[in-house]
């Protein structure tokens, strides 16, 4: 059998298995169609990096709230509204000029959902996981990302029920900036710690 | 448990592979598994996490993550007696042979108005007055050098290194299977552990770097008593 129809077989026998479970689930009362659907809609639509630019932007212009945000990230996160039932507690990490965070989740893939929605499939792989821990700067230079001596790289391993998530550095050049202006800047590569955020006057 | 899923500082996985404009999902029936993931409630015994490290090793890396998910979800369902493998089979095989077979659907309204309203209580756990952290923020510390057969969150790359207590995030439950050696209370402190990576990687380190890992207490004793 070739590689090809190798890779349609499984894909098919997971989609058939797939289909047998949920058939199953709703048959016994466990669940219905449309309580998948909605949660699937709402990761679809209304949980994605969005949420996290929203806090982020928040932090950046009301010290505040950056305040609340670094003493306690759960309340902070809550008070804008990214509450539900896959919410973890959520620790958030500051950069600075010295200091540069990034998370990973060695063990599994681990990930700050309520804010950063679904992980992409790079911080779910082998290599990411692997990697990140060993040599944080290397990997970090893969994402076109060159760290100066100056800076310290910290990696958070998410190996407890907290999830993590980076409040970027604020790029120059938006001193005028409102908040609303703000969120568009704010990439999930950069709360994920593997980006810093560019200067849109640059 | 030491299984194929503890990959941190694990050489040979090859550079980090980006996909350009990679959708949320690549399949439709990994949408599914999400939402059924999600919303079935049905305490998988063991935790979910624990079905995917038992995995075959062969099998773990040549899964994908909604594979590991559907495997992990099914494998608890059978475990919590809600359905047993033959019952999937059958309908697997009906599936295969009548691919248009037509599912009753259970419209459940209000199940799903209940669904969408949950929420999970946002309070932090917090220091509890019965629970007194051994340790505080400068304290040095050493992972234990320990190897705990079940379910485990301390990775082997950081077990015997020394690092610094960081922050203490209060109390927090132990979700290892089997309780490491010496832990009486599930309820623990929590807290940020500081390594250098010149501890955990030697000579072949990178500059200027750390890793941060959390640090349940009973994971941890003073640095001096290997010293």
């Amino acid at each position: 059998m070739s590689r090809h129809s190798d890779a349609v077989q499984a894909e098919s026998d997971a989609a058939l298995r797939t289909r047998a479970l949920e058939s199953l689930l709703v048959e016994k009362g466990l669940l219905t169609t449309d309580i998948i659907d909605r949660v699937v809609d709402r990761y679809e639509k209304d949980v994605g990096p969005l949420n996290g630019a929203r806090v982020v932007a928040r932090a950046w212009t009301d010290p505040d709230y950056k305040r609340r945000l670094l003493e306690n990230g759960t309340a902070a996160i809550a008070e804008l509204g990214f509450v539900g039932k896959e919410s973890a507690d959520i620790v958030v990490l500051e950069n600075t000029s010295r200091v540069h965070n990034v998370i990973v989740c060695t063990l599994c893939s681990c990930y700050p959902w309520p804010v950063l929605g679904l992980p992409p499939g790079w911080y779910k792989s082998y290599a990411y996981r692997s990697r990140l821990v060993r040599e944080p700067r290397a990997v970090l230079r893969e994402f076109d990302l060159h760290l100066p001596d100056s800076v310290e790289a910290r990696v958070w391993d998410s190996n407890s029920d907290l999830r993590y998530m980076v409040l970027p550095e604020r790029p120059a050049g938006t001193e005028d900036y409102t908040e609303d202006d703000l969120i568009p800047l704010v990439t999930r590569d950069a709360m994920i710690g593997v980006a810093n955020i560019e200067s849109p006057t640059t | 448990m030491d299984g194929i899923h503890d990959m941190g500082g694990m050489h040979g996985f090859g550079p980090i592979v980006r996909e350009e404009n990679e959708p949320l999902f690549h399949h439709r029936w990994e949408k599914r598994v999400l939402g059924i993931a999600v919303a079935t409630p049905v305490p998988v015994p063991g935790g979910s996490r624990s079905n995917i490290e038992n995995m075959d090793p062969a099998f773990y890396l040549s899964s994908s993550y909604y594979e590991k998910w559907l495997h992990s979800r099914i494998e608890g369902l059978i475990d919590a007696q809600v359905l047993t493998a033959e019952e999937l089979e059958t309908r697997m095989s009906l599936f295969r042979n009548r691919p248009d077979a037509v599912t009753p659907v259970h419209a459940d309204p209000d199940a799903v108005r209940e669904e969408l309203a949950s929420r999970r209580p946002v309070s932090s756990p917090g220091p509890q007055a019965d629970i007194q952290p051994q340790f505080q923020k400068g304290d040095r510390v050493r992972a234990r050098n320990i190897y705990p057969e079940g379910h485990t969150r301390l990775p082997r790359y950081v077990r015997g290194k020394a690092g610094t207590v960081v922050r203490f995030y209060g109390i927090h439950n132990l979700q290892d299977t089997v309780m490491p050696d010496g832990c009486v209370h599930r309820k623990q402190p929590l807290y940020a552990v500081r390594f250098d990576a010149g501890e955990l990687w030697s000579e072949s380190a990178e500059a200027e770097n750390a890793v941060y890992l959390d640090m349940w207490e009973g994971y941890l004793e003073p640095a001096q008593s290997q010293s």
